[in-house]
């Protein structure tokens, strides 16, 4: 085969991503330094106003800082939930272990629509939750289109992604080793804390950085569970460009988006190879 | 070590708090009422039978099934190829390529449907299915190219070696030994590519248009405007549709391993 064989395998996909992904990324990077007026529309001029007011404007501010905590709550939840079920889990036998893991996972596969509908059933004013509390006499929350509504089924969505990684860095532990700690005395909290705990870190850090990154850009939760309170930047992307029609506002918008997403996966790249060096040398 | 009870327990709640939005969709579909409750004495067909009689419901589903076939196998047959390449052979900028073609994994669907909104205004093709195609299959193939590129990867190269020493044509390698020994991976590929664009909403919502709404667009502008039993329906059946495409997805290629990402 010439040298330029494999290559032109590879043609017919790369084409499609040329046309259908760095084209419009590049048209969509010009138009947020376009100018636009409400009278006039979008002008042909470049400005900076746009990204200026992303990171002036009180409003705009305060939806990167909402979205920002939702999604750092959301990690954390996801962080102290998903770490020890995946350590149970991997611990249960034979038929249990894979059925579970699948209980954990397969909602992955399922619609976002579908599972954020469902959530607004079990937190609505006469939702199987309020039930519960009503049944034991605790007064009744009211959690739909608040922040609360939109972290669990965050959570709820998300948690795979923690799990996965995690999950993956357990399956590289070899057991012998917990096990020659807790022959050699060792309590099981230390066995955990000093042998289990510090191997799976790689894993931890790779699911949290997942989490945050789908959290921060999520649309379908905070768009039916937040309603017109908990507006996020995902959902602020999206008055831009189908009520508000300033498309140049709402690119510019997206793609601070993509470049905070952006530094925190470097960040954490670089975070990574420092540990791996420091583990090595 | 064995699981403690207070584990088992932590373990348990968090199975009901995985569950129950699905159980209590399920349950509401067969509420006999007006509102989205969970019908406790009387069952009834209604809400599910309502759905087949709401058209735009119907035409949703079919054009976000045709959009889910039509691009799982554009993107199975751009990534064949392409992983071929990619895993077997070193040429230059391999690696640049494979992280270009992986890369839509990595950039949030928002951004994806901004940019691509762009483009079909400019050159003036919004709500053609075409390129809510096109757009879908650059989406779903870097799921197809990861499960073919594993297959690839993990496959024995010495049958396709005997083969050409046989004197075999690199075709008939590849269409009689290449081919079937990948192909669990290719079904996966196929499959996982499937299911994800069936169920992608966020990039979809700025591509599509009213003549070509896919069903989780249509379940998301009906469920933000009202919320009846109806959704629980739509829901219900959307919750069956996925469940079985998960059973086949276990069958050709294995659950665990389309999850978990191991061999």
């Amino acid at each position: 085969m010439t040298r330029r064989g494999p290559f032109l395998l590879t043609v017919p996909m790369l084409a499609l991503y040329l046309v259908v992904l760095c084209l419009p990324l590049a048209m969509t990077v010009v138009l947020s330094f376009q100018t636009y007026s409400h009278s006039a529309g979008m002008g042909e001029g470049f400005t900076v106003s746009n990204y200026l007011r992303v990171v002036t404007d009180e409003y705009y501010i305060e939806i990167f800082v909402r979205t920002l905590r939702i999604s750092v709550i959301t990690t954390v939840v996801c962080l102290l939930i998903g770490v020890p079920e995946a350590y149970i889990v991997s611990r249960m036998r034979s038929p249990w272990k894979s059925i579970f893991l699948i209980v954990l996972l397969a909602p992955l596969l399922i619609s976002v629509v579908v599972r954020t509908f469902g959530w607004s059933v079990v937190l609505g004013p006469s939702g199987p939750f309020n039930q519960l509390l009503r049944a034991f006499d605790i007064p009744t929350l009211r959690l739909l289109y608040r922040e609360p509504a939109v972290v669990i089924a965050l959570v709820h969505v998300l948690l795979p992604f923690m799990i996965i990684p995690v999950w993956a860095s357990l399956q590289k532990l070899d057991p012998m080793v917990e096990s020659a700690g807790l022959s050699l005395g060792a309590s099981k909290s230390t066995v955990l804390r000093r042998i289990v705990f510090p191997q799976i870190i790689p894993g931890i850090l790779s699911g949290s950085l997942i989490v945050f990154g789908l959290a921060a850009s999520s649309f379908a939760i905070p768009g039916l569970l937040g309603g017109r309170r908990v507006k996020t930047v995902a959902t602020v992307v999206y008055d831009e460009y189908l009520t508000q029609l300033n498309w140049p506002l709402g690119a510019a918008i997206a793609f601070v988006l993509l470049a905070t997403n952006l530094a925190i996966m470097l960040a954490y790249n670089a975070m990574l190879e420092r540990e791996q060096r420091r583990s090595i040398g | 070590m064995r699981n403690g009870p207070l584990s088992l327990t932590f373990h348990l709640l968090l199975v009901v708090f995985l569950l129950a939005p699905l159980v209590v969709v399920i349950m509401v579909a067969f509420t006999p009422g007006m509102t989205l409750e969970i019908p406790l004495d009387s069952f009834s067909l209604r809400w599910l039978e309502a759905v087949f009689h709401h058209p735009d419901f119907v035409a949703s589903f079919w054009t976000s099934l045709w959009l889910a076939l039509a691009s799982g196998t554009l993107s199975v047959l751009l990534a064949i190829p392409a992983a071929l390449a990619i895993a077997r052979s070193s040429f230059p900028g391999r690696d640049a390529i494979n992280g270009l073609l992986l890369s839509p994994l990595l950039i949030p669907h928002l951004v994806l449907g901004v940019a691509i909104l762009r483009l079909l205004t400019v050159i003036g093709e919004t709500g053609s299915f075409f390129w809510l195609l096109l757009s879908h299959t650059v989406v779903v193939s870097p799921y197809a190219l990861r499960l073919i590129l594993a297959a690839i990867s993990g496959m024995d190269e010495s049958a396709e070696q005997a083969a050409y020493s046989l004197g075999a044509s690199r075709w008939t390698v590849f269409r009689r030994i290449t081919f079937p020994m990948i192909l669990p991976g290719i079904t996966g590929g196929w499959l996982l590519a499937f299911i994800t664009s069936f169920d992608e909403l966020t990039m979809s919502i700025f591509v599509t248009s009213p003549s070509t709404v896919t069903l989780p667009v249509r379940m998301y502008m009906y469920a933000s405007e009202t919320l009846d039993p109806m959704m629980a329906a739509v829901s219900a059946l959307m919750i069956l549709i996925t469940g079985l495409a998960m059973i086949l997805l276990d069958r050709v290629y294995g659950l665990d391993r389309v999850l978990v990402g191991e061999r």
